[in-house]
Formats: structure tokens, C-alpha cells, sequence
């Protein structure tokens, strides 16, 4: 059996949506990370896989997924410093109580 | 040696104390003394050709220069028969009435002035400005010392300045004569924009160039009038709001809540003949012009018959005075302006009689109304109120200044050998030559000024024993204030003999001036027909002027409230201009200009304030809602996609 396109699309798509559902309802601030972290990996399977199947003999996908991963990396450093900090400052990581970033 | 002028024009307005700024003007009084000397006398400088007395430019800098030098604006100095003659006369009474002020300004009833530093420092800047203004070559220097000169004017009127009287009468000669100012600007720029120059020398020197100033304007009209008309006629507003005349005279009679002092020196003497000395230097232009000098002949002729017809009845002596001025003034303004018909000789005299009659009025009536103005000051210290009621029978008490005061209401009235006969027969002979009526119309108002001139002289100095108010006795005031009186009173004497027409003229060229003994012994007899009246009236205390009152009770209140003028200009500025042009304006400014950017703001402000409960802080909202967004603009982009 011939794996095609949409047989990587349709796991990215499910992951990006558990993502996104996840994101929208947990409260847990790390949960919310997590979610993140998945729909960002199903875009990066999402840049794998088009340059694989449209645009076999280049290249910017991948590295774009490369890029992709380091920067979520870094990002997830920065996101865990803030939540302990949220921590340290309310004793909570629950989202609904840090309402006061508004004007 | 014409250098020594540039000295007393750049004389400091900084003196701290009163000896200091009375020396100061004393070196100016001699330098400009030195330099009209060595013009009308001097023979190393050729001011004379062919019997013409030149006019002389000392220096002429470049002060500010507009587009590539299509409009410059120069300062310098300018000395002619006129401006050296208005040296003298400036630097004179300045003089007098510094001194005088030293003694005038040491106490304000019985407490040591505040603010004498300021005196002396307001009197010099004024001093300073008005010789400014005489030595002027050209129009727009001329314009800056007459707006210095008002606001010089301005601090003095106001040199009382918690008194509010002081403060609205200061407001409003500034307010007057700044809104003549601005006809006079307008005059200015139309003149300069259609004969492209502003110098006086290349516009007036000779009647050929005044004419080819006239016709490098080419003919354009306005209105049906020439465009130089208009100039000159928008010019002369200019003059008659500083020289005070009809209908904008209402500041001068106020203007005298000022120092005593400074009334002699700014409201008789000096400043309000700025507007005579403007006419005169423009005189080529008005000769030529006829429409314009017509104006100034019916308005002066009216204004010294108004003046004359509201001094005779005011209780305040500085008032009195001060109409007296006004009538004066417009005496010489008349004068001018009957100068110019004389094209030709008429009776064995020359053209210009007026325009030299005009300056020796201005020369004599400076010195005799100064006199009058310091006498007056000198019994207002002595009795500390300016109301005629308060005085009566002072002399007695002040003899000095009893004799002075005589001596300036001879000279005033036209009384041989007293300066004012002389140049007020000249101006009448002048008059006469235009015309009968405006002969005899100004003799009547001569007959007039003897008239009310000795009514207050009676008033003050005799009609009655003098009732002794306040702590102590009147009586003749310090060396100070006697010696000007005296110094002035001596001057009122003789100046008359001065060979004016050898001196003054309005284009350099000797004139002979022939005492016509007709109008002189009419005048005379005029005036003393006015003098012998009040004699009957006012010598001792009687009931006549009282009955008279009664008689004319109507007329009498009318000049008494100087016919109603000032309630005129009332009416017209709070009920016509306030409240039917300003208001509006006002209104249209608050609701609609306003009223434009309060509703833009409000909208903002409301929009603002019907989405802000959108944003809650609530993370996962604005997350679900960019969701949502994301996905409608997914949807709308296929659906384009799709019917494409």
C-alpha cells in the first residue's frame, strides 16, 4: 500500500485540533503549553511532508521545520519561566485567575 | 556735526533715578539745541541752495530687507525745517517737565511716590520715541515710533495703576489710537505698494517728485476715488486718532488720569501733534491730492468748534484743558489744510501760509499749553483735587503760578504780544483765504477759546475767598516746579517774534509773513468780546452763569456730557459690535467649531466604551475568538475561491 499526502495530513490535522481544543479548554497553564506544543508539531509535520510530495528535489521545508523545532524549544523555555513566575507571584497556575493583563 | 542728533536719538530709555534722567535730557536738550541751530543757522553745510533750505539725511541704515530688496525698511535720520523745528519744541517741553516732575512726583498726598524710577524711565522712552518719529526718513520708521509712542503714552496714563480709572482710560487712548493705527498701516502699505517707495525724501522733497509719486501709481481708482486719495485719507485717520480728532478725540479727555506732568508733556505738547507733524510731512501728497486734504479741512474745522463748545463747560480743569487741546490742535489741522489751495499768490501771500502758520502754531501752542498743564499740575498738588469747585480765589496763595496761568491764557487767547496771537492771526489770515465762512468760523472759535480759558482762570483764581480744605494751606510750590513755569511763561512771552516764515516752510523757501491787521485786530477784538465776558461772568461769585445754565439747561448738560460721544461709542461697541458681531461669532465658535471636535472625540470615546468589555483578560477567550476569526476568513476566502 502506497502511503500518499493525505495519509499525513489527515494525523496532522486531528493533532492540530486536539491542540487547539486542548488550548481553549484546559486550565492548567502547563496543559495549555502542551497544546501548544501539539499543534505546533502538526505544522511542522504539515512543512514536512508538502515539500516531500509537491517539491521533492528542494529543501525549505525541512530546514523550515528545523527552524520550526528550535524556535519551539526556545519558546517553551521562555513560556516555563513565566508560568513559574506566575507561581512564585499568585501560588497557581490556573489561566482563569490571571486576568490582570489588560489594560 | 549733524552726527551730535544721532547721539539724542539713541538716548537710553534707562534711567534709574529722577536727577539722572533730568541730566540726561538736559544733554539731549542741548544737543538737539546744537543741531536745529547749526541747520537753520549754520553756513558750512549748504542746507541752503538757491534759497531753498535743503532737507538732510545724516544717516540712513538698512534695517530689515524682504524679498531680494523689494521692501526695505530703513532707519535713519531726517532733518528739515519741520523735524529740527519738532526738536526744539519736543526737547524743550521734555525738559520742563522733567524738572517739574522732580518736584510734582516727590509726594501723592503727603506719601512718597511709588514707582518714580518708572516715571523716569517711561518719560525718557517716550521722549526717545517722539524724537524718533520727527527724524523719521521714511514711512515705516515713522509707523514704529508712532506704536512706541503709543505705548509709551500707554504706561503713563496708566502710571497710577490701581486706579481703575487710570486703567480703563489707559486701555482705552491705547485701544483708540491703535485702532487708528491700523487705518494708518493700511494707508502706509497702499501708498508704498503703488508709488514703490516709502523714503521721504524720494516720495516729498519737491513738489515734481511728489507728483511723480502720484503718478507712478497710474491712475488706479478705487471706488471712484484715486488710490493715492484713499492712502493719504486712511493716513490721516491715522493722524487724527494720535492727534485726537473728531470722533476719535474720546481717550485724550480720560488720558488725563495720568500725572499731571505727563499730560503736559504727551496730551498738550508733544504727542498728540504727532498726527499735525504726520500731515505736514506728507504735505507734497496732500497738496495734490485735494479730496483727502477736504476731509482734514472739514473735520478739523468741526473738531475745534466741538472741542471749544465742550471746554466751556467742564468742572474738571484738567478736562477743560484737555478740550482746549483737542480745539487747538484741530486749529492747525484746519490750518494745513487751507494751505493747500493757495496754488497762487493771493494777496501778497504765498502758497503755503498754512502749512507754516500750522508748525507755528504747533511751535507756540506746545509752549503755552505745557505752561497752562504745569500750572495746573502745581495747583492740583496744592489743593489735591482737579475740580474747579475745590479751588476758587487761590491767588492769593499762589501768585507765581496765578501770573503763569494769565500769561498762558493771553498767549492761548491771541492777545498781543503773547506767542499765540502771532500764529493764530497767521492761521486766520490762511483761513480767510480759502474762504469767508471758514474765516469767520474760526474766528468764532477763537472768540470761543478766549472765552473758556479765562473761565477757568477766573474759576480756579478768583470768583470766590478760597475755602481751605485738607491740613494745610495752598501755596506756590518748590523751585522745581516754579522755574519751568517761569522758563515757559517767558517763552509764551516771545516766542511770537521768532521769524517762523524765514525758518519753517513747507518746501524750504523763505516766506514773508506780513501781520494783516484786519483779521489781527478782529481777532483781538474777538477775543477780548470772550475774555470780557467771562470777566462779567466769572470775576466774583455771582449768579449769572448760573441762570444761564438754567436757561440752556438742555445745551448745557448736552456739552457738559461732551455731547454724548462717549455713550455713543458705548452703544456702538457693547450693543452693535459685542452683541451682533461678536456674539454670533462667539457662538458660532463654541457650537460649531467646538462643537465638531466634541462630537469626534464623544464617538471615539463611546466606541471605545461599548467594546471594552470585550477584553477580559481571559486568555482562552481572545484565543477561542481568534479561532473563530481565523476560521471565518478561511470560509469567506472558498467561498471567493469558489464563485471565482
Amino acid at each position: 500500500m502506497e502511503i500518499t499526502l493525505l495519509m499525513y495530513l489527515v494525523p496532522s490535522l486531528i493533532m492540530f485540533g486536539c491542540g487547539v481544543y486542548g488550548f481553549i479548554t484546559r486550565k492548567n497553564m502547563i496543559a495549555i503549553l502542551i497544546s501548544l506544543e501539539l499543534m505546533l508539531n502538526s505544522v511542522d509535520i504539515n512543512f514536512a511532508v508538502f515539500n516531500r510530495y509537491l517539491f521533492p528535489h528542494q529543501f525549505e521545508g525541512m530546514f523550515f521545520s528545523l527552524f520550526a523545532i528550535a524556535i519551539a524549544a526556545a519558546e517553551t523555555a521562555v513560556a516555563i519561566a513565566i508560568i513559574i513566575n506566575v507561581y512564585r507571584l499568585a501560588k497557581k497556575v490556573d489561566i482563569n485567575d490571571i486576568t490582570k493583563l489588560k489594560f | 556735526m549733524f552726527l551730535f542728533l544721532g547721539l539724542a536719538g539713541v538716548k537710553m530709555p534707562r534711567k534709574t533715578t529722577g536727577v539722572l534722567g533730568v541730566l540726561a535730557m538736559a544733554v539731549t536738550t542741548i544737543i538737539a539745541y546744537a543741531a536745529a541751530f547749526t541747520y537753520f543757522f549754520g553756513t558750512d553745510q549748504g542746507q541752503v541752495v538757491d534759497g531753498v533750505r535743503q532737507a538732510i539725511v545724516t544717516t540712513d541704515w538698512t534695517w530689515l530687507s524682504f524679498f531680494k530688496d523689494q521692501l526695505v525698511v530703513k532707519l535713519g535720520v531726517l532733518l528739515d525745517p519741520i523735524s529740527a523745528m519738532m526738536l526744539v519744541v519736543i526737547t524743550t517741553v521734555s525738559m520742563m517737565v522733567h524738572l517739574y516732575s522732580l518736584g510734582y512726583m516727590s509726594d501723592h498726598h503727603g506719601n512718597p511716590e511709588k514707582g518714580f524710577q518708572r516715571y523716569y524711565a517711561d518719560l525718557a522712552l517716550f521722549t526717545f520715541s517722539m524724537l524718533g518719529l520727527v527724524v523719521s526718513t521714511n514711512i515705516f520708521q515713522m509707523f514704529i515710533f508712532f506704536e512706541m509712542v503709543g505705548v509709551s503714552s500707554y504706561l503713563l496714563i496708566g502710571f497710577y495703576y490701581e486706579s481703575p480709572a487710570a486703567n480703563h482710560a489707559n486701555k482705552k487712548a491705547f485701544i483708540v489710537t491703535r485702532l487708528a493705527d491700523l487705518f494708518f498701516l493700511i494707508g502706509i502699505l497702499t501708498l508704498g505698494y503703488f508709488t514703490r517707495t516709502y523714503d521721504f525724501l524720494e516720495m516729498l522733497s519737491t513738489p515734481d517728485k511728489a507728483q511723480a509719486a502720484i503718478a507712478t501709481a497710474g491712475g488706479a481708482t478705487f471706488m471712484g476715488c484715486s488710490v493715492t486719495a484713499w492712502a493719504l485719507t486712511f493716513i490721516f485717520i491715522g493722524g487724527a486718532g494720535k492727534s485726537a480728532m473728531y470722533p476719535l478725540h474720546i481717550w485724550l479727555p480720560d488720558a488725563m488720569e495720568g500725572p499731571t506732568p505727563v499730560s503736559a508733556l504727551i496730551h498738550a505738547a508733544t504727542m498728540v501733534v504727532a498726527g499735525v507733524f504726520l500731515i505736514a510731512r506728507m504735505f507734497p501728497l496732500y497738496v495734490i491730492e485735494q479730496g483727502a486734504m477736504d476731509i482734514i479741512l472739514v473735520v478739523g474745522a468741526f473738531t475745534a468748534f466741538y472741542a471749544a463748545a465742550v471746554a466751556c463747560v467742564q468742572s474738571d480743569i484738567k478736562r477743560a484743558l484737555a478740550f482746549s487741546t483737542i480745539s487747538q490742535i484741530a486749529f492747525m489741522m484746519t490750518s494745513l489744510a487751507v494751505s493747500s489751495s493757495n496754488s497762487q499768490l493771493i494777496g501778497g501771500h504765498e502758497a503755503g501760509l498754512g502749512y507754516m502758520a500750522s508748525m507755528f502754531h504747533l511751535f507756540t501752542h506746545a509752549m503755552f499749553k505745557a505752561l497752562l498743564f504745569l500750572c495746573a499740575g502745581a495747583i492740583i498738588h496744592a489743593v489735591h483735587s482737579n475740580e474747579n469747585s475745590r479751588m476758587h480765589g487761590l491767588h492769593k496763595y499762589m501768585p507765581i503760578t496765578s501770573i503763569a496761568f494769565l500769561i498762558g491764557c493771553l498767549a492761548i487767547a491771541g492777545i498781543p504780544p503773547f506767542a499765540g496771537f502771532f500764529s493764530k492771526d497767521e492761521i486766520l489770515v490762511a483761513c480767510y483765504e480759502k474762504g469767508l465762512g471758514w474765516g469767520l468760523w474760526m474766528s468764532m472759535v477763537a472768540g470761543m477759546t478766549a472765552f473758556y480759558m479765562f473761565r477757568i482762570y477766573y474759576l480756579i483764581f478768583f470768583w470766590k475767598k478760597h475755602e481751605v480744605h485738607g491740613e494745610h494751606e495752598p501755596k506756590d510750590q518748590p523751585w522745581t516746579m516754579t522755574l519751568p513755569l517761569i522758563i515757559l511763561a517767558t517763552v509764551s512771552c516771545v516766542a511770537g517774534f521768532v521769524p517762523f516764515g524765514n525758518l519753517v516752510t513747507w518746501n524750504g523757501a523763505p516766506l514773508a509773513t506780513h501781520t494783516n491787521w484786519a483779521v489781527a485786530g478782529a481777532s483781538v477784538a474777538i477775543a477780548l468780546v470772550g475774555i470780557c465776558l467771562a470777566t462779567v461772568m466769572y470775576y466774583k461769585e455771582n449768579p449769572l452763569p448760573e441762570k444761564m445754565k438754567n436757561a440752556m439747561s438742555g445745551l448745557w448738560t448736552a456739552a457738559y456730557h461732551r455731547f454724548y460721544m462717549d455713550e455713543l461709542y458705548q452703544f456702538i461697541t457693547h450693543k452693535i459690535i459685542f452683541q451682533g458681531i461678536s456674539k454670533p461669532i462667539a457662538w458660532f465658535d463654541r457650537m460649531v467649531i467646538d462643537g465638531f471636535f466634541n462630537m469626534l472625540a464623544r464617538l471615539t470615546g463611546g466606541a471605545a466604551y461599548a467594546i471594552r468589555r470585550l477584553q477580559s483578560g481571559n486568555t482562552q477567550t481572545y484565543v477561542a475568538i481568534y479561532f473563530l476569526g481565523a476560521l471565518l476568513l478561511a470560509a469567506i476566502t472558498t467561498v471567493v475561491i469558489l464563485l471565482i
